[in-house]
């Protein structure tokens, strides 16, 4: 069927050395309404097959759509996110084609009217910022789930036979489609791919339109990719990956269309113009089908669905819901905590934006609930194989541990056994020092007389730090631990006899973000 | 007017997954066209005043509260609609292998 299965790759160095690639990104939402697009059935994520169906949804006979009014202000409200005009006028079109997935053997979308057009959304790779232009955005319904019964891989190559699940079809769904994305350093492509879905995500879920999770296909990408010779205007033919479901397979994927096309260009063929499968496993696409152009699709208005006219007065309204973006509330963040964008891209890599500022908002100082988040707790998170957020301790409880720290009553490292306990269920803070018995000595008087006994008692090395060692105040922490039974730690304001001697040691600990998922 | 080809429904044939033999093909194309020129009488009219119109109503904005099956709405039987499909299987309309062409 195709002449372009070759599986040949070019260095991917040497892909980008020889050819620019331009990218189209689509991306459909689902969005999280309680019915349906067109009919009022329910959307719940994993019902029992086929019971969330009614004759509408079902394309029988003589029954009728009527549109979704949050689907519509959440399309809106998605547009005007995305800086896009919204459409005065527009109206659903049928997309013909025929496939079990679509009862009705075609798709209700919207064709050349879509209700939002013309925007753009900025992402950041790399310390640099990108303006990925969007093309438009339109409301469209989802389609049935089909599972392929046979064959090796239970995808749909050499399936026997398949067999359709209803209830997802015609859930509300906003396809976002860019512009081509050009003028991106090569190098840096596959990540403004990456960058531009999860700035996407980010924004869906800080509209609260959709929860947006890609393993739940609740957003799933196309990457429509070609290459054209290193400085040339015109675009190549492109490929489209279809339902590329996770971040890291959206650079992926990417990375493998240039590779993949670099070799059939550069060995003198031609790339066809058709879908492509990801493979998860091995992150390798594979020929689907020859793609239908436009006008396969017969697409008309929709004859059962009237005009969706959005009056400038709704379209204000909804413009007032907005919340703060997310890239306008990174920057206020960033400067409220006062740290540089490289940080706080390590605060989102981390997925730790959330929890900090709750943080913050309980009581904490930014920089110490950076600190616990970022260093001791993304590092369990990591190990638990779960978000930060899932873990069994709060913002609330990270922030009176930090208010124990600064009020003197614990140290660091006695913190981190107070953490420890909260994560094992212990309780709270408060709970966890009780029962565990941490405690700072704080009983300056009984301090600084152990001091003085120590200093006394070694007066040759108290010389050597009037001296200017101050490494030798180990022998007098030492007596003095001694003689106050501290084993576990504690906390040292300044006096005369030991300035800045070392101890207690410093509070900071090496701030590691969490490498990305 | 230019004639309705044998391509053309042999290509409409197939974006439809219908099999027609190359006699079906011959047949159809002639009716097609048949059907084709008579709807283009159409164009005879003198319609240059008027714009273009999907709707035959006036209305725009017919919108539905996101409510989950308000009372009143039938619910359907799975078991009864399950039955009218040509196969079913696991509580699951059974179809054909889809994209023969692979």
């Amino acid at each position: 069927m195709s002449t372009a299965t070759t599986d040949e790759l070019m260095d991917l160095d040497e892909a980008l050395a020889r050819f620019d690639p331009v990218m189209g990104l689509e991306v459909h939402v689902e969005l999280g309404t309680s019915t349906k697009m067109f009919c009022s059935c329910p959307t719940e994520f994993g019902a029992e097959p086929n019971t969330q169906v009614c004759p509408t949804c079902l394309g029988l006979p003589g029954a009728l759509p009527v549109v979704n009014a949050v689907a519509v202000e959440s399309a809106i409200r998605i547009g005007l996110a995305l800086n896009c005009s919204i459409a005065e006028w527009c109206r659903f079109a049928r997309k013909n084609y025929f496939y079990p997935d679509m009862p009705k053997n075609f798709q209700t979308s919207q064709y050349d009217e879509p209700i939002a057009y013309d925007g753009y959304l900025d992402v950041e790779v790399e310390g640099r910022s990108f303006r990925i232009g969007i093309e438009r955005a339109h409301m469209e319904e989802d389609t049935g789930k089909s599972t392929h019964v046979g064959g090796a891989t239970g995808r749909i190559h050499g399936a026997d036979y398949s067999l359709v699940d209803y209830n997802r079809a015609g859930i509300p769904l906003i396809e976002i489609v860019t512009k081509p994305i050009v003028g991106v350093p090569g190098h840096l492509a596959p990540a403004v791919a990456r960058a531009y879905v999860a700035e996407l995500r980010e924004l869906i879920v800080a509209l609260g339109v959709s929860e947006a999770r890609m393993e739940r296909g609740q957003m799933r990408c196309d990457v429509n990719l070609s290459l054209k010779p290193a400085g040339a205007e015109k675009f190549g033919t492109r490929s489209e990956t279809k339902n590329v479901n996770s971040l890291r397979s959206v650079e992926r994927a990417a990375r493998f269309e240039i590779q993949r096309h670099a070799a059939v260009l550069a060995s003198g063929g031609t790339i066809v113009q058709e879908t492509r499968h990801f493979h998860e496993d091995k992150g390798t696409t594979t020929s689907g089908r020859v793609k239908e152009e436009a006008e396969d699709y017969r697409y008309f208005p929709e004859p059962d669905l009237v005009p969706v006219a959005p009056s400038r007065e709704w379209v204000e309204q909804l413009r007032a819901t907005l919340p703060e973006l997310p890239g306008a509330r990174r920057k206020r963040l960033a400067q409220d905590w006062a740290i540089s964008d490289f940080d706080m891209q390590s605060v989102v890599n981390a997925g730790a934006l959330d929890v900090i500022e709750a943080t913050v908002a309980a009581g904490s100082d930014p920089a110490s609930a950076r600190k616990w988040w970022l260093g001791e707790l993304a590092r369990t998170a990591n190990e638990r194989a779960v978000e930060l957020a899932e873990l069994p301790i709060t913002p609330a409880h990270v922030a009176r541990i930090v208010e124990l720290v600064s009020a003197g009553e614990l140290s660091d490292k006695l913190a981190r056994q107070v953490i420890e306990g909260v994560l094992a269920g212990e309780g709270d803070p408060d709970a966890v020092v009780a029962k565990r018995g941490l405690k700072v000595v704080s009983d300056d008087g009984a301090l600084l007389t152990a001091i003085d006994e120590a200093i006394a008692a070694n007066p040759a090395v108290a010389e050597k730090i009037r001296g200017g060692n101050h490494k030798a105040a180990g022998v007098i922490v030492g007596a003095v631990m001694k003689a106050t039974r501290v084993s576990r730690a504690f906390r040292l304001r300044a006096t005369p006899a030991v300035p800045s001697a070392g101890w207690p040691p410093a509070g900071t600990e090496r701030v590691r973000p969490r490498s990305g998922p | 007017m230019s004639a309705i080809t044998r391509e053309e429904v042999a290509h409409l044939a197939r974006l439809s997954r219908l099999e027609l033999s190359e006699a079906e093909l011959d047949h159809f194309a002639e009716q097609l066209d048949a059907i084709v020129g008579a709807v283009a009488r159409v164009s005879e009219l003198p319609t240059e005043d008027v714009p273009p119109t999907s709707h035959a109503l006036p209305m725009t904005n017919v919108f539905r509260q996101d409510v989950v099956r308000p009372a009143g709405t039938p619910i359907l039987d799975r078991a009864e609609v399950l039955a009218q499909a040509p196969a079913a299987e696991d509580d699951r309309f059974r179809v054909p292998r889809i994209l023969g062409e692979d």
